[in-house]
């Protein structure tokens, strides 16, 4: 065993902790109020029109009743994450977050009805901002998108984009297509022209398999290749050229991972070194732009066998693009104190903790 | 021998995992109780669709099919029908995890046999079988089959591989064994997009191009030689429709003519093959009129092909009208009783 290293508590540094990645769940029809008639009724009769072989729920049944710590059901009922005041006393007030970005996790982004999908993350994010970011100014919301629907798309981001309640734009690290395609592009200009950063979370269509071997058989094997369509999303930006075309888009990469990140880039470098004239259009070297475009949210913190390896990793990668978040109320959550099993400066804390958010997010 | 007609495809719904709970090992139990998990209903059929239950067949509180009274009342008694084979559809069939689905599936054989079987004589079951794992379906198989009201194995259309591969005949060699025919239904474990072109973003062209999916694997198992290897092998296509199946016969005989050399174990036409070892369920039928159906009726020119069903509670047809007009007496009455007699051995059993 490793021991825990002792520090001093981040969460006493006078700003507090930026946490880029908290899940919020809608009580039982919460949602209603912010849908029309027409596609109250259509889900009601149809259900969410999602890929996959169920109605109700995803392909991978997974561990913990709601993905969630077994203690984080609010005792006022209702699922984990529904419930504010406990929202707050587990983790904002707990943790002195100063702020957390919300990121839902509803699947209205990947209905195969686009219509469909454009009036669900319509009002899932007029539930973010109204029963959460209105009465809890710490948190703020993301923008959720119809990304097979440019257009729509577009609109969905220029109504948030004035509006201080919204913090970001959400993908889902499984898409239709690699997101370097062309037809993502008008969201990564209406993304850069707003100002606004994209939160690329794991998880989205299952439109295909998870693996490109095929579909695993398990959650435990889905969980863990999470992190390849992260890696590939990562690489189809950078060759497809869309740091080029956009070179102030900000990417977060959430829950996808990072100790992967260092390998990915040196690989790309090194065969690109080769067939550069594949791609003769990409103006820097590919791990350039994992330098300048990307980040890489920290939970589920990678433990390896000798913590200060952990150090290692954050070097390689470059302490700037690194940050915090906690995936509460998720069972893998990240406690801020007790994740990062290695020494590090009050510096290095800061960036983590606080600083490489406020370069990524506008908080207003 | 008089007895009712013999509905080749019924639906008695199947309850969320909780209720199946009981039917489960202890193992399985824990697993679906402490990880929280249910919500197993098949994409396939949403509960509320049209499609998934005709308006004047819901019964309040109930999910589509689930009642045995409500049964009786709209379909067996009202119908006049005999025997019904029920098709039960489940998640179990079109979970990733092997195992996983095979325990939903052996539970739903056991639920069937206590809920329904000892309930209503007239009622029979396919096996439900995890075609994630055909070598646990062919275990299920042989737990099921010695219990003769079970007449059939039930997959769905659209599963992990086509099904003439050679990953799926330990299915086939189980259900040859018992003399058990293979009924296919519509619905999907949605490993790939429900059409060549992609995901539509519509339920009703899911549904509407599943008729194409049961082409795909007539092909499959013709060209993969599956009828060379179990001659007597049927295969039910389950709320397939009907109306797609003679301009297929034409399509599969002339590229068969061209090509044949390509797989000279298929030393027959497809068109003889398919009348020797296809039947097909005439709920929907999917024919505008009554000429219609007559004139596809006759390019199929295969009376003993068509089985009689209602595909309750699925929405097929309005009042009474089960049976598609324009059928003959003559062919109607095979469809009712001979066909499925000849399709379904056990049957016989209970016939005499």
């Amino acid at each position: 065993m490793n021991a825990p290293v002792t520090w001093s508590n981040p969460s006493e540094s006078r700003l507090g902790i930026i946490d880029c990645d908290i899940h919020p769940n809608p009580k039982p029809g919460a949602l209603d109020a912010y849908l029309s008639e027409r596609w109250r009724k259509h889900l009601s009769q149809y259900g969410k029109f999602v890929c996959g072989p169920y109605q109700d729920r995803g392909t991978y049944p997974r561990f913990s009743p709601a993905v969630s710590r077994r203690d984080a059901w609010p005792p006022s009922g209702g699922p984990p994450g529904s419930d504010l005041d406990f929202m707050r006393e587990q983790l904002l007030d707990r943790y002195n977050i100063a702020y957390g970005v919300l990121e839902p996790l509803l699947g209205g982004n990947n209905s195969r009805n686009l219509d469909e999908a454009a009036a669900l993350c319509g009002a899932m994010n007029d539930w973010q901002a109204h029963d959460f970011v209105d009465v809890e100014p710490r948190l703020r919301a993301s923008i959720l998108i119809p990304s097979d629907d440019p257009d729509a798309s577009v609109k969905e981001i220029e109504r948030r984009a004035g509006d201080w309640r919204f913090a970001q734009i959400q993908l889902g690290s499984k898409t239709s297509e690699p997101l370097g395609r062309r037809r993502y592009w008008p969201i990564f200009a209406a993304a850069q022209a707003n100002g606004l950063s994209i939160g690329l979370h794991v998880g989205g269509t299952q439109s295909s398999a998870p693996s490109a071997g095929g579909w695993p058989q398990f959650y435990i094997e889905d969980h863990h290749v999470l992190v390849h369509s992260m890696q590939n999303q990562a690489a189809s930006m950078i060759l497809e050229g869309v740091f080029d075309a956009f070179p102030k888009l900000k990417v977060v990469l959430i829950e996808g991972g990072f100790a992967w990140a260092p390998h990915l880039a040196w690989r790309l470098d090194a065969h690109w070194a080769k067939m550069r004239d594949e791609v003769p259009d990409l103006k820097r070297k590919p791990s350039e732009y994992m330098k300048t475009n990307l980040w890489f949210a920290t939970q589920p913190v990678d433990e390896p066998e000798h913590p200060d390896d952990l150090r290692q990793i954050f070097e390689w990668i470059g302490w700037d693009r690194l940050i915090y978040s906690s995936d509460y109320p998720h069972w893998d959550f990240d406690d801020p104190q007790l994740a990062f099993r290695f020494q590090m400066t009050e510096d290095e804390k800061r960036m983590l903790f606080r600083d490489n958010a406020l370069d990524v997010y506008t908080f207003r | 021998m008089a007895i009712g007609a013999i509905d080749c495809d019924i639906h008695p719904g199947v309850p969320d995992i909780k209720a199946l709970l009981p039917y489960m090992s202890e193992f399985w139990q824990e697993s679906f109780i402490a990880r929280g998990i249910d919500g197993f209903d098949m994409m396939s059929y949403p509960l509320n669709a049209p499609i998934t239950c005709r308006p004047d067949w819901r019964v309040p509180g109930q999910r589509p099919g689930a009642g045995l009274d409500a049964m009786r009342d709209h379909a067996l008694d009202h119908f006049d029908i005999g025997i019904a084979i029920c098709n039960p559809l489940t998640g179990g069939q079109v979970a990733v995890s092997e195992t996983m689905g095979a325990a939903i599936c052996a539970a739903v054989n056991d639920w069937i046999k206590e809920q329904w079987l000892d309930k209503e004589p007239r009622l029979r079951a396919s096996i439900v079988v995890p075609a994630q794992a055909p070598l646990l379906a062919a275990e299920e198989i042989e737990r099921c089959a010695n219990d003769r009201r079970f007449v059939q194995v039930l997959l769905p259309v659209a599963c992990e591989m086509m099904l003439g591969r050679s990953y799926y005949w330990p299915i086939w060699e189980a259900a040859s064994k018992y003399r058990l025919p293979i009924g296919i239904h519509a619905g999907s474990m949605y490993r790939y997009a429900p059409t060549p072109t992609g995901w539509p973003s519509h339920y009703l062209h899911d549904y509407v191009a599943q008729a194409q999916t049961f082409e795909d694997q007539l092909l499959s198992l013709m060209s993969n030689g599956v009828f060379n290897k179990y001659p007597d092998l049927k295969f039910v296509l389950l709320e397939s429709g009907v109306t797609w199946l003679p301009s297929f016969i034409w399509r599969a005989v002339k590229t068969w003519r061209g090509v044949r050399a390509e797989v000279p174990w298929v030393n027959r036409s497809p068109a003889d093959i398919i009348r020797a070892n296809i039947r097909l369920t005439v709920q929907p039928f999917d024919a505008p009129d009554q000429s219609a159906v007559e004139r596809i009726v006759g390019q199929i020119d295969a009376d003993h092909m068509l089985l009689f069903a209602s595909d309750y509670p699925h929405w097929q047809f309005e009042g009474d009208s089960i049976m598609p007009s324009g059928l003959s007496p003559d062919l109607q009455q095979k469809m009712r009783i001979e066909n499925p007699l000849e399709t379904y051995p056990r049957l016989k059993e209970a016939a005499q």
